[in-house]
């Protein structure tokens, strides 16, 4: 239900605005989103410097970092996930409140990157919590994270409101807790989520 | 700074019984170390600690090593008494025949300990300490009450290596966590088996792969096979 771009145009030029509820919302909700003061390896270090002066992540209207979970619209999970570190990720993620994002930044935190074949690394933040962008890299720059962060803001603009495919927090039925895996024996248990992630069908 | 023969020579006059052996190093550093018997260890410390020629009152780094059994082939000189027929007649003649014998050299694990002199501006003095085996008798004593810096590398070497340092003030896993049963820097660990998702496997990896998908197969067959 979009306004014809030309009559909105038309209007405006007679000091008439005129919008739809969704757009309005979804333009409050996408440009106050609100990172998470979260780091875990060298990615945190671009993401500093994605937020200083030189790229200034402030024109997106993601300059607050909150420290808390319950603040934050979106959690950066930038660098690598140990397994001792995961379970701790997985319950701040838990403890943010709808709507929330995720992206996972760098080759650590969408595949283990170059652990992957260590015993003591995650591979990939997706096995546990529902991520929104990824972005390779190692660690990606922070252009890179600005058009994570703009692909993250067109995902927003673009969600309605009813219906399938709206945000979780206007959607009763959507999980709202995610497991925490223990600590076992000798590795984390689950390994995976079950719902979040699935084997993907590797085509060769 | 003394050279390890001198460096020898005075802790066995300090500690005596320190069971001191030079361990040469071959390469052009020649950096040789000083492997000394776990019993004396604590003497040995202190000596070089407080000992005015040498002040070692900084230690670097702590190490540990993981040497598994080994099989050594070695040639053995046997002399056996054989009786043979000489000039028709019997006598009893000593024969020395050289045998190829296999034995089980027993593995154990290592702790290597870097120190260096601050107040002196020398070093680096290493000291190696051995366990008796890899399994049941991995017990030595801790070096945190001469140096507070082994706190945290000894408690590194405990979590990665399972060396159990006696008199430490807080022996526990560092970077893994404590429920965490293995020692990965081990030679003989197995990582867990999470090979499911390998979209570009190769080498070892490939093999952990398919070793993994044979596994998942046979069980989805078994899984069947019950069902009906």
């Amino acid at each position: 239900m979009a306004v014809d771009e030309g009559l909105k145009i038309e209007l405006g030029k007679q000091g008439v605005f005129v919008t739809t509820i969704e757009e309005l919302y979804n333009w409050g909700r996408r440009n106050s989103v609100w990172p998470m003061q979260f780091g875990l390896a060298c990615c945190a270090i671009e993401m500093i410097a994605t937020t200083m002066a030189r790229y200034d992540l402030a024109r997106f209207g993601a300059e607050v970092f909150r420290p808390s979970p319950r603040q934050a619209d979106l959690m950066i999970i930038s660098g690598t996930v140990t397994k001792k570190m995961a379970p701790q990720v997985v319950r701040l993620y838990n403890q943010m409140a709808e709507p929330r994002y995720v992206i996972a930044m760098g080759a650590c935190a969408i595949s283990g990157g170059p652990f992957k074949q260590g015993y003591n690394v995650l591979k990939g933040i997706d096995r546990y919590i529902p991520v929104d962008v990824h972005i390779p890299g190692c660690p990606p720059r922070p252009e890179a994270l600005i058009q994570a962060f703009m692909t993250l803001q067109k995902k927003i603009d673009e969600q309605p409101l009813t219906g399938a495919g709206r945000p979780r927090h206007l959607d009763a039925e959507a999980q709202g807790e995610f497991p925490v895996p223990e600590q076992g024996a000798h590795d984390l248990e689950p390994t995976s989520n079950k719902g979040v992630w699935t084997v993907p069908v590797v085509i060769r | 700074m003394k050279t390890m023969e001198e460096i020898k020579a005075a802790i066995e006059a300090a500690a005596p019984g320190a069971g001191v052996e030079i361990v040469p190093n071959p390469s052009p550093s020649g950096q040789h170390s000083l492997r000394i018997a776990p019993s004396h260890a604590v003497a040995v410390a202190t000596f070089l600690r407080d000992d005015a020629e040498l002040a070692l009152d900084f230690l670097s780094n702590v190490t540990g090593v993981d040497w598994l059994d080994k099989e050594v082939t070695e040639k053995v000189k046997v002399t056996s008494t054989v009786t043979k027929t000489v000039d028709d007649v019997e006598q009893d003649v000593e024969e020395t025949v050289e045998e190829t014998r296999k034995r089980v050299q027993p593995g154990c694990l290592e702790v290597v300990y870097h120190l260096f002199s601050s107040a002196l501006k020398h070093g680096p003095v290493i000291l190696r300490m051995k366990t008796m085996n890899r399994t049941d008798q991995v017990e030595l004593p801790s070096l945190t009450p001469i140096w507070r810096s082994a706190e945290f590398q000894e408690r590194e070497v405990f979590d990665l290596y399972g060396v159990v340092f006696k008199g430490h003030p807080d022996l526990r896993r560092l970077l893994m966590w404590d429920e965490f049963k293995d020692h990965p820097m081990r030679r003989d660990y197995v990582d867990p088996d999470d090979y499911e998702y390998e979209p570009t496997p190769h080498d070892a990896v490939l093999t952990r792969a398919n070793a993994h998908k044979a596994a998942e197969e046979a069980k989805a067959r078994e899984g069947t096979g019950a069902g009906l």
